[in-house]
């Protein structure tokens, strides 16, 4: 069957080619945007198929797993009780949402404060401390492993959450610095001249101006830094070891059968489906502001 | 001095010099409010960073982080000396380079298909969002189930359409983990690619592409002569930030081959060395050979930055 259906692709090819230079515009208009439409489907199956597998598998249990076929015949809900049953998948979960959120609140509160300084105010050492931040964020994690460590087992904090709020800062402060500032550059200037001249105080000027303005930007960059504390991996499997602290992406990664050779696919794929379901939602609704976050920094800087 | 200014503030004096005491007490104002960013990310970074530089010097192990000993750059004459070490560095850079080349392709060619006006367009962009929003775990064991040797769809696919002879052990055998790791990093973080630059491509003026259809240029020489020149700043921002990215691989390679040395990335190495083996010296020098490499890397592209802004 494979070897027809290649011979049929050839010949297709090969008639459009031949044909190409002599069929009318108006064809060769059709043409292009069928195969314009062709290309743009098969790129939403690249992208979304792999999650949709997921969730087709995650609903097959005993032998309908090995099954190929597209769609779930009898979706069977055994893997999605099992996970939370055969582990601490909730406290995991638990686990993930406290770390992010503090993660998040921490970066934005000295973020944005931060970059009211380096977005609005011109002084000596503004661009190389700019800089500083991008590059701290370009960091490879591994390179503050050893130090993070030794820091994190001083102030008591192996196998806390509280080591993985500590070290996510590393990646989500610069992250947050850097693209607020770029945000709060674009705030029109008059707006701070007058209450300059009325006679505000810088903190004023932040809590009464900029940060009602910055709330939509605020909104983005805490987003993102949410995705990035709640994906993060080599910190939280290094930082903690009972099963009660691990966030999410360790549980998951971590998930064993009864022998190294039989993986639980079902688990795996039910507890993937579990994680990943309430970011695709955010970035749904979302979309336009995380596309605007995403580039802010990385387009104007 | 500075007293005096302050208080001359607030008489009618001279706008010039009223004007620079008002942005010192600015520039002060500034400082306060950078500092509490600062002492964390010195906290955080800064020292951490320090530390593992040191480490690197000792013969510090995990099981007693207080008690070690300087021994100079020994680590990293052992490091030089260690195949497994090399190995890590090429897959590193293999790995690099393949998947920054392919997502910059494929990212170009998604951008370019999300900046044309058609209908849905808005579905196809949040299509392309899904796989950057899933987490990297996540897509590793997504992937890894997809690429099974036994019950794998990607097997199957590939045996009905008659592309293999026989199921094909992605993950396992040492002649394709590196291409399934490649593949599914590109599925990862082509948007991101895309995303960068369709943001570079909404920046250009209708107006040149106005002037290009008159003129009569075909869609292929407006592309090279037109678009590609002038996305050039945000095509090498979105390279420069994908390739330090993925030098730092760790998380997709680790779930997917482990620590097997065929695939193994210089990250996974220094964790290794680190965690594993206990060994926080040896550990630390590979980690330190890494930043050196991110960090010279990066230099190179705010010096290119800055020569370019003169330019």
């Amino acid at each position: 069957m494979g070897a027809w259906l290649w011979l049929f692709l050839a010949g297709l090819v090969a008639a459009l080619l031949a044909g190409w230079g002599r069929a009318p515009w108006r064809w060769r208009r059709r043409i292009g945007r069928i195969g314009f439409a062709c290309l743009l489907l098969l790129l939403i199956l690249y992208t979304v198929f792999p999650f949709y597998w997921a969730v087709v598998s995650s609903l097959r249990t005993g032998s309908a797993l090995f099954s190929t076929e597209l769609w779930p015949r009898d979706p069977a809900w055994d893997n999605y009780v099992a996970i939370f049953r055969e582990q601490p998948f909730a406290t995991n979960i638990l686990n993930s949402v406290l770390v992010a959120v503090a993660t998040v609140a921490v970066s934005l509160l000295l973020a944005v404060a931060a970059a009211y300084a380096l977005g609005r105010v011109s002084f000596r050492g503004r661009l190389p401390l700019l800089f500083t931040v991008l590059s701290v964020s370009m960091f490879p994690q591994i390179a503050v492993l050893s130090g993070m460590f030794e820091l994190v087992r001083a102030f008591g904090l192996y196998n806390r959450l509280g080591s993985l709020v500590l070290s996510y800062l590393v990646f989500t402060l610069p992250f947050s610095v850097w693209v607020l500032t770029s945000f709060m550059r674009e705030l029109p200037k008059e707006l701070e001249e007058a209450a300059i001249v009325d006679g505000a105080r810088p903190v004023t000027l932040v809590l009464r101006i900029f940060l009602p303005l910055l709330a939509p930007a605020m909104v983005t960059t805490g987003l993102l830094a949410f995705i990035a504390a709640w994906n993060e991996f080599l910190f939280a499997l290094t930082f903690t070891l009972s099963a009660e602290q691990r966030t999410v992406p360790v549980a998951i990664a971590l998930i064993s059968g009864a022998s190294a050779y039989e993986l639980p696919w079902g688990n795996i794929m039910a507890a993937s489906v579990v994680v990943t379901l309430p970011l695709i939602l955010l970035v749904l609704v979302f979309q336009r502001r995380i596309v605007a976050g995403l580039t802010a920094g990385a387009v104007k800087g | 001095m500075a007293t005096a200014f302050e208080a001359g503030t607030n008489e009618p004096g001279p706008p010039s010099r009223r004007r620079s005491a008002l942005s010192r007490q600015r520039v002060r104002a500034a400082w306060l409010f950078l500092a509490p960013m600062l002492v964390v990310l010195g906290l955080v970074a800064g020292w951490p960073l320090l530390r593992t530089l040191w480490f690197a010097l000792t013969d510090a192990s995990l099981a007693d982080l207080d008690r070690y000993e300087f021994v100079g750059p020994l680590n990293f004459l052992y490091l030089s000396t260690d195949p497994d070490w090399w190995r890590a560095v090429r897959n590193t850079l293999v790995f690099t380079f393949v998947s920054v080349s392919l997502e910059t392709v494929l990212g170009m060619m998604i951008a370019l298909a999300l900046h044309t006006r058609f209908r849905g367009r808005g579905l196809l962009r949040a299509a392309v969002l899904i796989p950057w929003a899933i987490p990297t775990v996540v897509s590793a064991k997504m992937w890894a189930w997809m690429f099974n040797d036994v019950f794998g769809i990607v097997n199957e696919l590939l045996l009905t359409v008659g592309a293999i002879a026989a199921p094909i052990a992605w993950t396992a055998s040492p002649d394709t983990a590196m291409a399934a790791i490649i593949i599914v990093d590109v599925w990862k973080t082509t948007p991101f690619m895309a995303l960068l630059l369709l943001a570079g491509l909404q920046m250009i003026p209708e107006e040149i592409y106005e002037a290009a259809r008159i003129d009569g240029v075909n869609p292929v020489e407006v592309f090279f002569r037109v678009t590609l020149p002038l996305i050039r700043p945000a095509l090498v921002v979105a390279i420069v930030f994908r390739t330090l990215d993925a030098m730092r691989i760790f998380d997709l390679v680790y779930v997917m081959t482990g620590n097997n040395r065929t695939t193994m990335s210089m990250s996974i190495y220094a964790r290794q060395q680190l965690v594993d083996f206990q060994d926080v010296g040896y550990g630390s020098a590979a980690a330190a050979m890494l930043f050196a490499i991110i960090a010279v890397m990066t230099v190179i592209y705010l010096m290119a930055i800055r020569f370019g802004r003169e330019a």
